[in-house]
């Protein structure tokens, strides 16, 4: 399904800025697999993300998606495969427009679903609103609302929504219940867990809770200095303990895992 | 307060300038760009309207117009999408150009007399009679049209792309949309449309002038604001109703203004006066908020202690 070969990225390259922040990365996910992404800070997990949504051309390396080559190209065109949700809520609506505007936006991901003149119909509306109703959050009755008055839960089930309304090739959630409150959270992260199921959706997940880590999904990979350096799955991912998985960690990099956000929420 | 004359009058050119009004609400507004493109776009409108009213196509002065202000529209938008100049520079530099290229289509001449010329405003006259007021129905059909197909256009799926490329550029790259395309489509729209308001403007006073243009960008602000202000809470139509009504107001401040004999050279400080403060108004409100909230502190502080 998704193909990464020796993918590299370097920032600011020949200044005293210069970051490594992707080097010979490879990566390969079947179809229909869940992959959570766990790592230090400023391991490269988001640039990771960037790289494969088109945010930029990587340096060096190949990416296939469905066995199309897309190494280059552009991040509107590879949206049309590729879902992708971030940490901040704001980032995935328009706010000024309606909740059925917004989905309509989404729903152009479609291939030659409408021409560019057409106009939100009666069965466009039909499909929104029982999509909407699916989150049970009663969305549904506030199709002419503008999304700037939803609080930022409802604004991320929306945006998970409008994410996978075309069902996409490939699903990359960055973190994106991590600005949310606890109940939320919960509520946001088992949306996803169904969405993802009801569409056997290939999926990329970075998250600093080492317990979603080990239970969401079918694999586990764990990133550092632009490298995954840990990559599990099967039985062995079913007998690893948060601190057993601390400490492949420690093992494999030579230094102990230093994402404050996992280690301050490692307790819970 | 007014005659007969200058309301007709005010309400005339609200009309005609109510496009660029409508302009700057989708560059400005919706695509939340600072369209600097707009000075030279209106006269290039005037300019090329009256060249063809001139030669004798009053009424195909109109279209040729549009076309040639999207033209302009066009380079500013490739300036900034393509070669990364920033969108108001890019504004700008669209804008210096357009003044040899006005001068060019008026002959290398500063301005273009039309006073034998015909117009559409003349022919209007020999079908609607000398009595009637042609020349309002004439600004106000154009003005209501444009302003209909417009709105029209917003409600299709490219008008939402072009809303959410000034709401959230991300979500509208995450749909799988251009958003140098819809950049594109968005200037190309107003810069038309300032055009067509210059177009009409100089068929209207029958003469086009290289200065015509100057500061019509605030005088496009400050029209669209006014509107805002005063009705601009709701949905597209309502928001259009208030442009136009806007620059309504605004003339009439204007003939107001010369009424009460200000001199016409002070109107363009004036306008920008306007401008400033009401842009101004929310940041104004905010401070004098927090001035009354600190002294009320005050005061309860002192009677506490």
């Amino acid at each position: 399904m998704l193909d990464l070969k020796n993918i590299g990225k370097t920032f600011n390259p020949g200044t005293v800025n210069e970051k490594v922040a992707l080097e010979n990365v490879n990566l390969h996910l079947d179809d229909g697999d869940f992959a959570t992404i766990v790592g230090s800070n400023g391991a490269g997990k988001s640039t990771l993300f960037n790289a494969i949504a088109g945010e930029f051309i990587a340096d060096t390396g190949m990416i296939t998606l469905d066995g199309r080559d897309i190494t280059f190209l552009p991040d509107f065109k590879r949206s049309k495969a590729i879902g992708r949700m971030f940490q901040d809520p704001l980032r995935g609506t328009a706010p000024h427009m309606t909740i059925e505007e917004n989905l309509a936006l989404a729903f152009l991901r479609a291939s030659g679903h409408t021409s560019a003149f057409s106009r939100i119909n009666k069965k466009d509306r039909e499909l929104f609103a029982e999509k909407l109703s699916a989150l049970g959050l009663g969305l549904e009755d506030r199709m002419k609302q503008p999304v700037g008055l939803l609080s930022g839960g409802q604004r991320q089930a929306l945006t998970l929504l409008m994410a996978t309304l075309v069902t996409p090739k490939l699903l990359l959630l960055d973190e994106h219940t991590a600005a949310l409150d606890p109940g939320t959270a919960d509520k946001v992260l088992e949306l996803t867990k169904k969405i993802v199921a009801e569409n056997h959706l290939t999926c990329l997940m970075i998250t600093h809770n080492m317990h979603d880590a080990l239970t969401l999904g079918n694999r586990t990979l764990m990133m550092d200095h632009g490298h995954i350096v840990l990559d599990i799955s099967g039985g062995e991912r079913a007998h690893t303990t948060v601190d057993g998985l601390l400490d492949r960690f420690a093992e494999n990099v030579g230094h102990a895992l230093d994402n404050d956000r996992i280690l301050l929420s490692k307790e819970k | 307060m007014f005659t007969v004359a200058t309301v007709l009058n005010a309400l005339e050119l609200g009309f005609i300038y109510a496009l660029v009004a409508m302009a700057l609400f989708l560059s400005f507004r919706v695509l939340n760009i600072a369209d600097m493109t707009t000075d030279g776009a209106f006269t290039l409108g005037c300019a090329v309207s009256a060249t063809a009213a001139v030669a004798g196509h009053p009424f195909l002065g109109l279209p040729l117009a549009m076309l040639a202000g999207a033209a302009a529209g066009f380079i500013t938008a490739f300036l900034q999408t393509k070669l990364a100049v920033p969108s108001i520079l890019a504004g700008i530099i669209t804008n210096t150009g357009l003044y040899t290229v006005n001068l060019a289509v008026m002959g290398f001449s500063s301005n273009v007399p039309m006073l034998k010329t015909k117009t559409v405003f003349t022919a209007a006259q020999s079908v609607f009679g000398e009595s009637a007021p042609y020349k309002l129905i004439v600004a106000a059909l154009v003005t209501v049209v444009v302003c209909a197909l417009l709105i029209a256009f917003l409600g299709t799926r490219m008008g939402l792309s072009i809303r959410a490329t000034g709401d959230n550029p991300d979500m509208v790259r995450a749909s799988s949309i251009n958003t140098a395309f819809t950049i594109t489509v968005g200037l190309c729209i107003a810069n038309a449309m300032t055009a067509l308001s210059g177009a009409v403007l100089a068929q209207y006073q029958r003469s086009a002038d290289i200065n015509l243009g100057t500061g019509m960008v605030v005088i496009g602000l400050a029209s669209l604001i006014i509107g805002e202000t005063l009705f601009g809470r709701g949905g597209m139509w309502v928001k259009a109703v208030a442009a136009v009504a806007g620059s309504v107001i605004y003339r009439f401040i204007i003939a107001l203004a010369l009424r009460a004999n200000v001199p016409s050279e002070c109107l363009k400080l004036i306008s920008a006066v306007i401008v400033a403060l009401a842009i101004a108004a929310p940041a104004l409100k905010a401070k004098a908020d927090f001035r009354r909230r600190r002294a009320n502190a005050q005061k309860g502080g002192a009677r506490h202690a």
